[in-house]
C-alpha cells in the first residue's frame, strides 16, 4: 500500500513576510499541464515573491535555460524525457558549485519510490516535495531553498531514518554514516509530520538550530559513499 | 425462425457442432514437462498426455530399453521432436487418480529437488545399461563400439538438457550469472561427442586416417561457420528483437486493462459524484494509492490485497488505507524499520486503527492525518497525529469508549503506552508504545 502525497510539507516560512523577499525560479516538468498549475500557483510574483523566468520540458532545454537564466531555484522533476533529474543535476553541476550565485535544486516528483528520492538527493538537490504539496507550502521550501536550507518531507526522513538504521555494519566515516542522536530526534519528528517551528518547540531548540540538523542530514545524505544507501534504495521499490 | 438458427446455417454446422464452440477447451498438446523431470521431461509430459501414472511410462521405457535399446531411440525421438512445456503445463493438471497413489508424495519430494532426482534417473540407467551389458551377448564386434556409443549419447543428452534449460531460463528470466556454465557444459558435451566418434573411428580400424579425417572435419566446420555464421547472427538477433517487442506489447496491454479496469471507473465515479467534494477526493485518493501499489510494488509483494498482512508496515498502510476510505481524510503514513507482526503488535495495530479513526473524524479538516511507525529494536512506536481543532482528555466522559478504551486501555491490557497530547500549533497527537513478544524477537 502507498500512502503518498506530503499534503503538509514541514516547513514554515523562513522570515519575514514572503512578498518582501524576491527568489527567481526555473520550472522544469515534463508535463505542460503541471507547469501551468504551478506557474499560476505560485508565480504570481506581487504576492508570492516568486518569478517564474523560465521553463523546460526536457534535459537538454533544462540545462540551456539554466545556464541561460542562472535563477536561483530549479524546480526539478525526477522523470523526464533524457536522462530525468539526475541527469540535469550532473550537467549543473558547475552552476551548483558557483560560489558567487549558486543554482540550487528542489526535487518535485509525484513518485516516492526510494530509489527516485535518494537519487536525486544524492545527486544534488537540496530537498525533495511530492506535488501534491499545497502552493504556500512549496513557496515556503522555495525559499528555504534559496536560503541553502533542506527541505525534507516527512517520507523523506522515513527513508533517511530508514537508510542509516537498516545497517549493523561499521561505519566506513564515522563522521559521515552516523546520524547523531539530535539528528535522529529531528528527522523523526519532521516524519511525524512537525513543522521546523514546531520540532524547534518541542525540542527546546530555535529554529535556525534545527535547520542547522536537517542540513548536517542532507549532508551526510549527499556525501556518505556507504554502498548500503543505494542498496537499500534500490531493494526498497515502494514506499 | 430465428435469426441466429440461420446464421448456424449458413455455416454449415449443425447445432450439435456449435455447442462445443461456447465452451471452448484448449486442445491437448503434448508437451515434455519442466517440472520434476528426471532426464528430458518426455515420461512426465507422456503421462500427462496420456492421463497415466508417470511410473508406468517410465517403465514401459526401461522396458523398450532391453528390446535392443528401442526405448531410448524412442526417447531420444521424444526429446528431439516435443517442446518442452512451460512449466509442466500438462504435469500441473495430472491424472486424476494418480494424486491417491503412494508414489505421488515421492514423486512432489523429486519435484521440489530436481538435481537429486536427476542423480537417481542417471545412476538408475548405468545400473540399466550394466545389467542390459551383463546379461545380453551382443557378439564381441557390437560390444566394444557399445563404450564410444555410450559417450556420444551422454554427450548429446547433456548438450540438449542445456537447451532446454535455456529455454526455460528465457521464460523465468533467470539472471544470466550461469554462462559459464553453460559454455562448459556445451564444450563438455562437444569433447564427449568427439571423443565417442574418434573411439568409433579407432574400432574401425582406420586410426591411421584418423588425424586427417579430423582435419578435414575441421575444415568443413570452418567453411560452415564462415558461410553460414553471419546470417544466424542477424537471425538470433531479429528472433531476440522481436522477442522484446512482444514483451513490449504484452505489457503494453496489461498498462491498458488496468487503466480500463481501474482507473476509468475511477473517472467514471468522480463525473458522477462531481457536486460531493468529499467523495470525489476519497475516490481520487483510492485510485491513487492503487495506481501507486500497482505502478511502483514488485511483483510478488503483497500486491494482491486478500491476504491479511503479516509485518508492521503492511498493517499499518492497510488500516490507513480503510480508514481512508471510509472517512475519505488522507491519511499520510511513514514507516521506519518493519518487524512481523504478535498479537501485542496486532493490538497496538488496533489502538492505532482507532486513533486514525479518531483522528479522521475529529480532525481531519485541519489537513492530512500523519501516521508514523518506527520499529528500534525491540520496541515499536506509533504516532498518529492531526491537525484538528485538539480536545481535551479529562474533558471526554468517562463512559466515552472510544478513546479510553479502545486506545489507552487496550494498550495498557497489552503491557504497552498510549499518550495524548495537544501538539502546540493545534491538533492532537497519540503516541503508542509496545514492546514486541519475546518469542517473535
Amino acid at each position: 500500500m502507498s500512502e503518498p502525497t506530503e499534503a503538509n510539507e514541514s516547513v514554515e516560512s523562513t522570515g519575514g513576510s514572503a512578498a518582501e523577499r524576491h527568489v527567481r525560479v526555473v520550472l522544469v516538468d515534463d508535463h505542460r499541464m503541471f507547469r501551468t498549475g504551478v506557474q499560476a500557483e505560485i508565480g504570481r510574483t506581487e504576492q508570492t515573491g516568486v518569478e517564474v523566468v523560465g521553463e523546460a520540458a526536457d534535459v537538454d532545454q533544462a540545462v540551456t535555460v539554466i545556464t541561460a537564466t542562472r535563477p536561483e531555484v530549479v524546480l526539478l522533476d525526477v522523470h523526464l524525457p533524457g536522462g530525468g533529474g539526475v541527469e540535469v543535476l550532473r550537467r549543473c553541476a558547475p552552476l551548483m558549485a558557483d560560489a558567487e550565485q549558486p543554482v540550487r535544486f528542489l526535487a518535485l516528483s509525484v513518485s516516492d519510490a526510494a530509489e527516485d528520492v535518494i537519487g536525486v538527493i544524492r545527486g544534488g538537490a537540496r530537498g525533495y516535495v511530492t506535488k501534491t504539496i499545497t502552493g504556500t507550502d512549496l513557496v515556503d521550501s522555495v525559499f528555504r531553498v534559496q536560503d541553502g536550507d533542506a527541505v525534507f518531507s516527512p517520507r523523506l526522513a522515513g527513508f533517511v531514518l530508514d537508510a542509516f538504521a537498516s545497517t549493523d555494519a561499521p561505519p566506513v566515516d564515522e563522521d559521515l554514516d552516523r546520524l547523531t542522536q539530535r539528528e535522529r530526534e529531528v528527522l523523526r519528528l519532521i516524519a511525524r509530520g512537525y513543522a521546523y517551528k514546531e520540532i524547534a518547540k518541542q525540542l527546546f531548540i530555535s529554529v535556525k538550530t534545527v535547520e542547522s540538523h536537517v542540513s548536517a542530514v542532507l549532508r551526510k545524505l549527499q556525501l556518505s559513499n556507504r554502498h548500503e544507501l543505494t542498496r537499500w534504495a534500490t531493494a526498497r521499490r515502494l514506499v | 425462425m430465428p435469426r441466429w438458427a440461420g446464421r448456424v446455417n449458413i455455416d454449415g454446422m449443425p447445432e450439435a457442432a456449435a455447442a462445443p464452440l461456447a465452451e471452448p477447451r484448449p486442445p491437448r498438446k503434448l508437451y515434455r514437462s519442466s517440472d520434476g523431470r528426471w532426464l528430458g521431461g518426455v515420461a512426465r509430459g507422456l503421462a500427462g498426455h496420456l492421463g497415466l501414472p508417470v511410473i508406468w511410462v517410465r517403465l514401459v521405457f526401461v522396458g523398450l530399453f532391453m528390446a535392443d535399446g528401442l526405448g531410448a531411440l524412442l526417447y531420444a525421438a521424444f526429446w528431439f521432436f516435443v517442446p518442452l512445456g512451460l512449466g509442466g503445463v500438462d504435469a500441473q493438471r495430472p491424472p486424476p487418480f494418480t494424486t491417491e497413489t503412494a508414489s505421488d508424495g515421492r514423486r512432489r519430494l523429486v519435484a521440489r529437488k530436481p538435481d537429486k532426482g536427476q542423480i537417481v534417473a542417471l545412476l538408475l540407467m548405468v545400473a540399466v545399461a550394466m545389467v542390459f551389458v551383463g546379461s545380453v551377448d551382443l557378439g564381441n564386434g557390437a560390444k566394444a563400439y557399445l563404450l564410444p556409443a555410450v559417450l556420444v549419447g551422454a554427450g548429446v543428452a547433456l548438450v540438449w538438457r542445456q537447451a532446454d534449460n535455456a529455454r526455460r531460463a528465457r521464460w523465468m528470466e533467470v539472471g544470466r550469472r550461469r554462462r559459464t556454465l553453460s559454455l562448459l557444459r556445451a564444450a563438455g558435451g562437444v569433447v564427449l561427442v568427439t571423443a565417442g566418434v574418434s573411439g568409433i573411428f579407432v574400432l574401425q580400424g582406420s586410426a591411421a586416417h584418423l588425424g586427417s579425417v579430423l582435419q578435414a572435419a575441421l575444415a568443413v566446420l570452418v567453411g560452415i561457420t564462415l558461410l553460414a555464421g553471419p546470417y544466424l547472427v542477424r537471425m538470433t538477433q531479429d528472433l531476440s528483437e522481436e522477442r522484446l517487442m512482444r514483451i513490449r506489447a504484452q505489457e503494453r496491454a496489461e498498462v491498458a486493462a488496468h487503466v480500463h479496469d481501474s482507473v476509468l471507473h475511477t473517472l467514471t465515479l468522480i463525473q458522477r459524484n462531481a457536486e460531493n467534494a468529499g467523495e470525489v477526493r476519497r475516490l481520487a485518493r483510492a485510485q491513487e494509492r492503487d495506481l501507486r501499489t500497482w505502478l511502483y510494488k514488485p511483483e510478488g509483494t503483497g500486491k494482491d490485497e486478500a491476504d491479511e498482512p503479516a509485518n508492521l508496515a503492511d498493517a499499518v498502510r492497510r488500516n490507513a488505507a480503510e480508514v481512508e476510505d471510509k472517512h475519505g481524510v488522507p491519511i499520510e503514513v511513514v514507516v521506519v524499520g518493519d518487524c512481523p507482526l504478535d498479537e501485542r503488535i496486532a493490538a497496538q495495530m488496533q489502538a492505532a486503527r482507532e486513533a486514525m479513526v479518531n483522528a479522521a473524524k475529529y480532525g481531519g479538516e485541519g489537513g492530512a492525518v500523519q501516521v508514523y511507525a518506527e520499529v528500534e529494536g525491540k520496541t515499536v512506536f506509533v504516532s498518529v497525529r492531526d491537525r484538528g481543532p485538539g480536545f481535551d482528555l479529562d474533558s471526554i466522559p468517562a463512559d466515552r469508549m472510544g478513546v479510553r478504551e479502545s486506545i489507552i486501555g487496550r494498550m495498557e491490557r497489552n503491557g504497552g503506552t498510549a499518550r495524548l497530547r495537544a501538539v502546540p500549533d493545534g491538533g492532537t497527537e497519540v503516541e503508542l508504545e509496545m514492546e514486541r513478544a519475546e518469542k517473535t524477537s
